[in-house]
């Protein structure tokens, strides 16, 4: 068969990746906002709950996290549509590695910016919203595009919890074609193109936060 | 029963202590997958390394762009790939082999990334100082660049060690009998999923944390001046 009578299907399973690529690296960034926050100004009770997300999800493997969450989650009673799962499984391991990202940046912030803060008689959400993150967000970004990059990627193994995204039906193709070559060298420079406009995206994003409200011009504005 | 081993679903602890001995099996094809992997990739990255600090262009440019590309996309299309298209040109490999030359692939990317930051690391004076020495390039590297590098190097080579053993599951798709596919044919066959899976990821865990205390230790032990090659 011809290339082009490939292109369709595979297109179409790209169009599922990059929806499942992008809800979960945009929940994968709020948990590790929740997390890392959690690990740096939360009690102790907040911060170690913290700890047991991030070592769990880091230290367990993807695949093994996702076959946890579709095969073993349902028999205690709690199932979700393939596509959910996936979604939950992809955002809960990268916004582990996340957490650390945000943790690092907030523990880097130099501590006289938060002594100013307390002599201003900021209030903690105050110090946190307007001083801290403001600065930490600016560095945690490269290390963000990277794993956004990665979270794409990753995105391929829900292949394995019967999604049908692009490494699914590239599979599928090749069962039916067996022309191996052509749908996956497709598959590959497919999920290089994703890779590339998420880089660029990602890029466009590190720009504005450095240039944008990073560092309000009023602090009362 | 797999491997001899039969389990006992009496109780979920009673579950758990029978498998052990089958999750274990399938342990160290995960552990062996990792080795396998991590040396290709050691090696792999190393060369890729080298050929992108080529003086000449028509090599650096191309090594530069094949890294971008190997990085950019997954491991479990690049182990479909070389799994389904090796075959098509008369190479027939296990898929064992077929996997660890799919994970040194992917990882040599990220390696031969670790080897530059490392060799870019090490003061410009250095190389001056070869220079004005009259060193050769050969002896430039092996006593004055390496030696300062290799504390840089190995904690980073480290980390993606321990993430090369996160992602040897991946294998599994094409029938290595891992961890993860063992533990999901336990799953198959008595309906019970949660223990076997828990008890994978938990080895897991047991594992990547160990590593990683492991790594700090390395990184600690380490002279940060470097390591004498002579």
């Amino acid at each position: 068969m011809h290339w082009t009578h490939y292109l369709l299907p595979l297109l179409k399973g790209a169009e599922l990746t990059a929806i499942i690529g992008l809800a979960s690296t945009a929940l994968g960034a709020v948990l590790a906002f929740a997390a890392g926050i959690a690990r740096v100004e939360g009690g102790r009770l907040l911060s170690w709950l913290a700890l047991i997300y991030i070592e769990v999800f880091r230290g367990t493997s993807l695949l093994v996290q996702l076959f946890w969450l579709y095969y073993a989650l349902p028999l205690i009673g709690i199932s979700f549509d393939p596509v959910t799962t996936g979604i939950a499984g992809l955002a809960l391991n990268i916004g582990a590695y996340g957490a650390e990202v945000v943790r690092g940046a907030l523990e880097a912030v130099a501590p006289q910016q938060r002594e100013a803060a307390r002599a201003l008689n900021f209030g903690w959400s105050h110090t946190l919203l307007r001083i801290c993150l403001p600065q930490a967000i600016v560095e945690m970004m490269p290390s963000f595009g990277n794993l956004a990059v990665q979270n794409l990627k990753d995105t391929s193994l829900v292949s394995l919890i019967s999604i049908s995204d692009l490494t699914f039906r590239a599979q599928s193709l090749r069962n039916v074609t067996q022309d191996s070559v052509t749908i996956y060298t497709m598959t590959l420079i497919g999920y290089f193109a994703m890779a590339l406009v998420m880089m660029a995206a990602m890029r466009w994003l590190e720009i504005a936060v450095r240039r944008g409200p990073a560092f309000p011009r009023s602090a009362h504005g | 029963m797999i491997y001899g081993f039969a389990w006992d679903t009496s109780s979920a602890a009673a579950f758990a202590w029978s498998i052990l001995p089958i999750l274990g099996i399938g342990l160290i094809v995960t552990l062996e997958a990792t080795a396998a992997g991590f040396v290709i990739a050691m090696l792999l990255g190393l060369v890729l390394a080298l050929l992108r600090r080529s003086r000449l262009r028509a090599i650096a440019w191309p090594t530069a762009a094949a890294i971008e590309f190997i990085r950019d996309t997954p491991l479990l299309v690049q182990l479909f790939f070389l799994y389904y298209v090796l075959p098509v040109y008369g190479i027939t490999l296990p898929a064992f082999v077929t996997g660890a030359i799919a994970l040194g692939v992917q990882y040599s990317a990220y390696t031969s990334e670790v080897y530059r930051a490392g060799l870019d690391a090490v003061p410009k004076g250095q190389w001056e100082a070869a220079v004005a020495l009259n060193l050769s390039r050969v002896r430039t590297y092996t006593t004055i660049i390496v030696p300062q590098a290799i504390p840089r190097v190995l904690p980073a080579l480290g980390n993606y060690l321990v993430s090369m053993l996160k992602e040897t599951p991946v294998l599994s798709v094409v029938t290595v009998v891992d961890m993860v596919s063992l533990a999901n044919m336990i799953g198959d066959r008595t309906f019970e999923y949660l223990v076997p899976l828990s008890l994978v990821g938990l080895i897991f865990l047991i594992l990547t944390l160990l590593c990683s205390a492991g790594i700090h230790l390395l990184e600690r032990a380490l002279p940060k001046s470097g390591i004498a090659l002579q």
